[in-house]
């Protein structure tokens, strides 16, 4: 039930990383990590400090770390390299295709500082790209989980699946919802309000501003399916097409440009199976800039304001 | 299929462990390593005129690399291919547009039946132009051929091999103008700060790049300083066409590891060597031989007993 989904607590996507990266690094020798001169930012010091010798700095050259992971697990390691979004992705993209993605190898690309949401470095820092970067690579796990919990599970979920996985995960502290000690399974959407009037796809951050918008919704009469889609490649295609055939409306939120990321796999998936009315939350075709975390996903358009207002037009296109 | 010194250098066996060592049988192998690389050159010409593209001047340039390497200086084995090559040599190409050189030497070495390289860049082929692992052809770890990105990949390999107490060595092959990219010199910045002494790298060092000579296209400087300012171990090989002094140099270097410096070897070669036309220039860098051109080259490459694919 939508009213039962409550906040306990609020802690950064990150941490969730950093704290699955430890835990994990006790369960599977095979795990080493790698960070371009971005550890604590990344929260690896974790892993660094128990397991020293498992753990490479790079230095502020992240091509050269892709090239490395891509060594370690083709001799049978299982690599997580760390560093901000941006530089996880757009920056090292030839690397990725070439040495990681097209030779399948099996690295964890761990990504944060995603988005809008990274605030006050401004738009050279804030990717707004890298799941549609991502997720046009042949062979690529794209994952972007809601919350610290759900960090720290796909974290650890993502060693036990043999190929290139891209993690994105975010630096603000943001409301904790779903469960502690959660079995991530990859793939597998997550329905966290049944509804009937519309569905609403929310990824990353962008899943709680969804919910508090549902809420709102509902004290106006309006049932909203909530559906946390925290892997956006390969998509929950079953989860997606029965949601939307019951509720023939949809609204999808993620912390991206409109162009090339959630949004897009899912109207990419309705046009050729079930077109109904759609609308995005997401930012137009535009880079961001400096500013508080909350006052740029407002100025941006990624706002819950943002979310009723999405719902509201595919009700009246219903 | 033919395959060339069999089942001595090739081995899982662990035997090959005292050859490391040995020079006993060297000379009985060289007779056979240099028809090896007569038959190779012959390969890397014909497979480039039969599709009429591909890479032949580095290709014959570094044919005597290759054959050293899978004909001497590397344990490491064509079947079973297993990628992750526990216990043994490991080996990768950086430049990977000299496939065709590869290509030959790994099925003259058994890893795939020699009439495959007739398959070389055509549709459904696992020869692609550039090495990769996507159509699964043993031999090859990592697809390449974006160039530069080869050396973070061996190290990598070589820090694995660390981790898990793997004796054995990663060798690496790279362009000399293929240095010009950035991610070399972070790679090679990495491997001395960490110390990654099980890493051989040896450079193609022909002065030539696609559009000229690498002194008028981007000039390298003085390359031995560069590398040993980077903290490397470096040697030179003034004779990189020369099979017996590019063992002995790969031999070399392997005892010059494990001294907490990574090594690199600047091999001086002549792109398209071995065929006068082709030789000493930039202009076989990407290009394929025309009937006639073919004619004479195939007649300065005579069939050897190994026998065409």
């Amino acid at each position: 039930m939508l009213k039962d989904i409550v906040s306990t607590g609020t802690r950064a996507t990150r941490e969730g990383f950093g704290a699955g990266l430890l835990e994990l690094g006790r369960q599977n020798p095979k795990v080493v990590g790698l960070t371009a001169d971005l550890m604590e930012s990344l929260q690896m010091q974790h892993f660094q400090k128990e397991f020293p010798e498992r753990f490479f700095q790079c230095g502020i050259a992240e091509a050269n770390m892709m090239g490395i992971a891509a060594g370690l697990a083709t001799a049978g390691m299982i690599p997580y390299t760390g560093t901000f979004a941006n530089f996880s992705t757009g920056r090292v993209y030839d690397q990725i295709r070439q040495s990681i993605a097209y030779s399948h190898k099996n690295v964890k690309i761990c990504a944060s500082h995603a988005g809008l949401t990274l605030g006050e470095d401004g738009a050279t820092h804030q990717i707004l790209e890298d799941l549609g970067l991502m997720r046009m690579l042949p062979g690529m796990v794209v994952i972007n989980p809601c919350d610290f919990n759900q960090t720290k599970a796909a974290t650890i979920a993502i060693a036990e699946h043999d190929g290139p996985v891209y993690l994105r995960f975010g630096r603000p502290s943001w409301p904790i919802f779903t469960p502690e000690n959660q079995k991530f399974r990859i793939g597998k959407a997550l329905q966290l309000a049944s509804g009937k009037d519309v569905s609403i796809f929310a990824t990353g951050h962008l899943v709680w501003t969804s919910i508090e918008a549902a809420k709102e919704l509902a004290a106006q009469g309006v049932s909203c399916e909530v559906i946390n889609i925290h892997t956006i490649k390969p998509l929950d295609e079953e989860a997606i097409l029965d949601s939307v055939s019951k509720t023939r409306a949809v609204v999808v939120a993620e912390e991206h440009q409109r162009n090339g990321g959630l949004g897009d796999a899912i109207a990419n998936l309705l046009v050729h199976r079930l077109p109904v009315p759609m609308e995005y939350v997401g930012v137009k075709d535009s880079f961001g800039e400096s500013g508080k975390p909350v006052e740029l996903l407002d100025k941006y358009g990624l706002s819950k304001k943002d979310v009723l207002w999405a719902v509201k037009d595919v009700l009246d296109r219903k | 299929m033919c395959v060339f010194a069999a089942g001595r250098n090739v081995s899982v066996d662990g035997k090959s462990e005292q050859e490391d060592q040995s020079t006993r049988s060297l000379m009985a192998d060289i007779s056979k390593l240099t028809e090896l690389c007569a038959q190779v050159r012959r390969d890397i010409v014909r497979m480039v005129f039969n599709v009429q593209s591909g890479h032949p001047g580095g290709s014959l340039g570094c044919t005597e690399f290759f054959v050293a390497l899978y004909g001497n200086v590397l344990k490491h084995s064509a079947k079973p291919f297993r990628m992750e090559g526990r216990n043994q040599d490991l080996f990768f190409l950086s430049n990977g547009h000299i496939s065709p050189v590869w290509y030959s030497v790994l099925a003259r070495s058994g890893y795939f039946p020699v009439s495959e390289l007739n398959t070389f860049r055509k549709i459904n082929s696992r020869l692609q132009g550039h090495p990769a692992t996507h159509e699964g052809l043993p031999g090859v770890r990592v697809a390449s051929g974006s160039l530069g990105q080869g050396m973070s990949v061996a190290i990598g390999a070589a820090l694995s091999k660390r981790l898990n107490d793997d004796r054995r060595w990663v060798f690496c092959l790279t362009g000399d103008g293929e240095l010009e990219e950035g991610q070399c010199w972070e790679a090679i910045m990495f491997a001395a700060h960490h110390k990654v002494d099980n890493l051989i790298v040896t450079v193609d060092w022909n002065g030539q790049q696609i559009d000229g000579p690498t002194d008028q296209v981007m000039s390298l400087g003085n390359l031995p300083a560069k590398w040993k300012a980077f903290g490397w171990d470096v040697l030179i090989l003034e004779k990189g066409n020369d099979l017996e002094a590019v063992i002995a140099m790969l031999r070399r270097a392997k005892r010059r590891c494990g001294k907490g410096k990574p090594v690199v070897i600047l091999m001086k070669t002549e792109m398209g060597y071995g065929v006068d036309f082709m030789q000493g220039t930039h202009k076989w860098h990407g290009k394929a031989p025309n009937q006639e051109q073919f004619d004479s080259a195939m007649k300065q490459l005579p069939e050897t007993a190994l026998g065409d694919f």
